[in-house]
């Protein structure tokens, strides 16, 4: 395989891997969105709240890997669900922007007890795939990419069946698209509402504990929100297939932007995107076409 | 009690609605034209860049609480108009020019960060300015020719006809200046055709353009404008802080404008004032607070950025009108006291009205 190809090769595979992460990040905020029309900025800090107790687990309490993946993950869902019960819903019809103010407050708030608690140095743990890689067609793939790609497609079939089979996605459906109607016909879109977010609190959490031991776990972190908002932007609003196919969009052009484009194209290529998408195309490459409403 | 008894048409659109109302400006205006003769430097400088803040409040407010656009990148206005009015004086432009240039230059950029708003508004906006601020810190990162990169820059000391301003005292007057000639343009902006077609551009698109109202034209401008008021702020900013670098203008730094302007009470430039003011005054009171707190505690260095979403939260949750809104309640209060009716400023009962489709 000739030098360029190679190098291609090994970017496509590791924008993969980054881009799974965002698409998981993004699926997260988008089931949030879709249910109450809530854009989720706190998302990021409920990954970075994860990152830091799996490692607080990890490597300050010596628990094995798969003990603390469904702990964490419990944990940050019965989180989510007491943050929509307690706090969210009670913004539940005034304008977007309040749920924009109030989820930046929720974040800025996790933020300061991540930091309090764990404090601001950067840390590291192990999980069962550090360091391992394996060869497929000449193209080095570290395991723990591997791991996280098929974390995030396993993830990704799981709430497409949850959504079409089980009478709960049903609902779930039903109180996104017409929350009255539902409720007319028995739904309990209240609680079922925050059992959305405690859905979109595990995949915070699930995502915070296979990014973390990719780069570094940081309060820092948090910042992958905006990148997960440009894969929705990119996806198309509100579609959860567009949101896995937008994060996997995002993290090949990152890749591709840091060694085909000028030096720091790489940090903002994520950025220019949304803006580019949203001027030209605001539905995105998924979104459903809808007409304003006076 | 007052009641308004107009005498004449021009009453109905005064700057100021009483007569008493110039009495308590006034004195307001007296105070804080003595406060540099009786303090200490340092807390002259800590007050100017209150009064910064305030003008960046006011240009936020003019374009969020007014025009009823979303931005949650304004820092990069802020930047936009501090590297540029550097630069300005770092060619040998003098100050007094160098300052409305740098406005100049910051609203040339808004109307650029404006042209997304014709098509998108609400949450994809606020991700659009999000999106440009970070894009704007990292364009002043890479550009060192200017900006001096990552490095930073020196802002040289300002001079009005050989006349130093580099004193704080004297800063702070010129601070003053600025702050009360950008109220009065903008409260006589609100009140005048233009201001009352951001206001309706703001409550109903679908009725302001029926009315006529060129509502693309309209947004654009507003966000010109907005980041030009932003951009002056930036100008002085860069005094303040004497040492540009990117990192003085994060994400952090529009969050926190869209803190004043929120807390402070969406659409009330008194209310971006008191917002401006509460939010600088919140690290003081936070180290203060750590004085009270066991040892462990107020150690950490979460502490100060908890207490900022603890207040934001409250402030959505339980007081949506912010300070203002409170203001005029307590206002009320006072006035019709043995009369005052629990329910006159009760919220009514809201529905679930979808934004989705907008």
């Amino acid at each position: 395989m000739s030098p360029a190809l190679e190098l291609f090769s090994q970017l496509t595979v590791n924008g993969i891997a980054v881009g799974a992460i965002y698409a998981l990040v993004a699926m997260g905020i988008v089931l949030i969105h879709k249910a109450t029309e809530v854009l989720n900025f706190a998302h990021g800090d409920l990954l970075v709240l994860s990152a830091f107790s799996a490692w607080a687990l990890i490597a300050g309490a010596g628990m094995p890997f798969w003990l603390v993946l469904p702990l964490v993950a419990a944990g940050v869902g019965i989180l989510a669900y007491g943050m929509d019960a307690v706090i969210v819903r009670r913004i539940a019809g005034q304008p977007q922007f309040a749920g924009v103010m109030l989820t930046i407050a929720l974040a800025f708030m996790l933020r300061g007890l991540v930091q309090m608690v764990f404090g601001t140095d950067s840390q590291s743990y192990d999980t069962p795939w550090t360091g391992g890689s394996v060869r497929i067609l000449g193209v080095t793939v570290a395991d723990l990419s591997l791991v996280i790609m098929a974390a995030v497609f396993l993830i990704a079939a799981l709430l497409w069946v949850f959504f079409r089979k089980t009478r709960l996605g049903i609902a779930m459906q039903a109180a996104s698209q017409n929350q009255l109607a539902a409720h007319l016909n028995g739904v309990r879109v209240k609680r079922l509402n925050s059992l959305v977010w405690a859905l979109a609190g595990v995949t915070a959490a699930v995502a915070g504990i296979f990014l973390a031991p990719l780069t570094l776990v940081d309060t820092a972190l948090w910042l992958i929100t905006l990148k997960a908002l440009a894969a929705i932007v990119l996806g198309g609003f509100g579609s959860l297939p567009g949101a896995v196919l937008g994060g996997i969009l995002i993290g090949l052009i990152e890749q591709y932007a840091g060694v085909y484009l000028p030096d720091g194209f790489k940090d903002i290529a994520a950025y220019l995107v949304l803006i580019a998408v949203l001027i030209l195309k605001p539905n995105g490459l998924m979104g459903d076409a809808h007409g304003r409403r006076v | 009690m007052r009641f308004d008894y107009h005498t004449r048409y021009r009453q109905g659109f005064a700057l100021l609605k009483h007569p008493a109302d110039w009495v308590n400006y006034g004195v307001l205006l007296a105070a804080l034209l003595v406060v540099p003769l009786v303090s200490s430097n340092y807390f002259v400088g800590e007050l100017s860049y209150v009064l910064i803040l305030c003008v960046a409040s006011l240009g936020l407010m003019m374009l969020s609480g007014f025009t009823g656009q979303i931005s949650l990148g304004h820092a990069s206005f802020v930047a936009i108009g501090a590297y540029g009015h550097a630069w300005l004086l770092a060619q040998g432009v003098p100050f007094i020019l160098a300052l409305p240039l740098a406005a100049l230059i910051s609203a040339g950029a808004g109307l650029l960060a404006g042209i997304p708003a014709i098509r998108v508004s609400g949450l994809y906006l606020a991700m659009v300015t999000l999106a440009f601020s970070i894009v704007v810190e990292q364009v002043i990162g890479m550009w060192r020719g200017v900006t001096g990169g990552f490095m930073g820059m020196l802002v040289e000391t300002p001079s009005i006809a050989g006349i130093s301003l580099g004193s704080p005292k004297v800063f702070y007057y010129l601070c003053l200046l600025i702050l009360v000639l950008v109220l009065l343009a903008l409260a006589n902006l609100l009140r005048s055709g233009i201001g009352r077609a951001f206001t309706g551009v703001r409550d109903s698109e679908a009725a302001a353009y029926a009315l006529g109202i060129e509502v693309k034209r309209v947004k654009v401008g507003a966000f010109g404008l907005s980041a030009g008021i932003t951009g002056l702020a930036g100008a002085l900013m860069a005094h303040h802080i004497g040492y540009l670098t990117p990192d003085a203008f994060t994400l952090l730094l529009s969050l926190d404008l869209v803190l004043m302007v929120v807390i402070g009470g969406m659409g009330s430039l008194r209310g971006a004032i008191l917002g401006a003011v509460l939010i600088s005054m919140l690290p003081n009171a936070v180290a203060l607070l750590k004085d009270v707190l066991p040892q462990s505690m107020a150690r950490q260095s979460g502490l100060e950025i908890f207490v900022a979403g603890a207040v934001l939260a409250f402030f959505v949750l339980f007081e949506p009108t912010g300070l203002n809104g409170r203001w005029l309640k307590i206002r009320a209060l006072l006035e019709n006291f043995p009369l005052y009716r629990r329910d006159t400023f009760r919220r009514q009962k809201a529905y679930m009205k979808s934004e989705r489709n907008r």
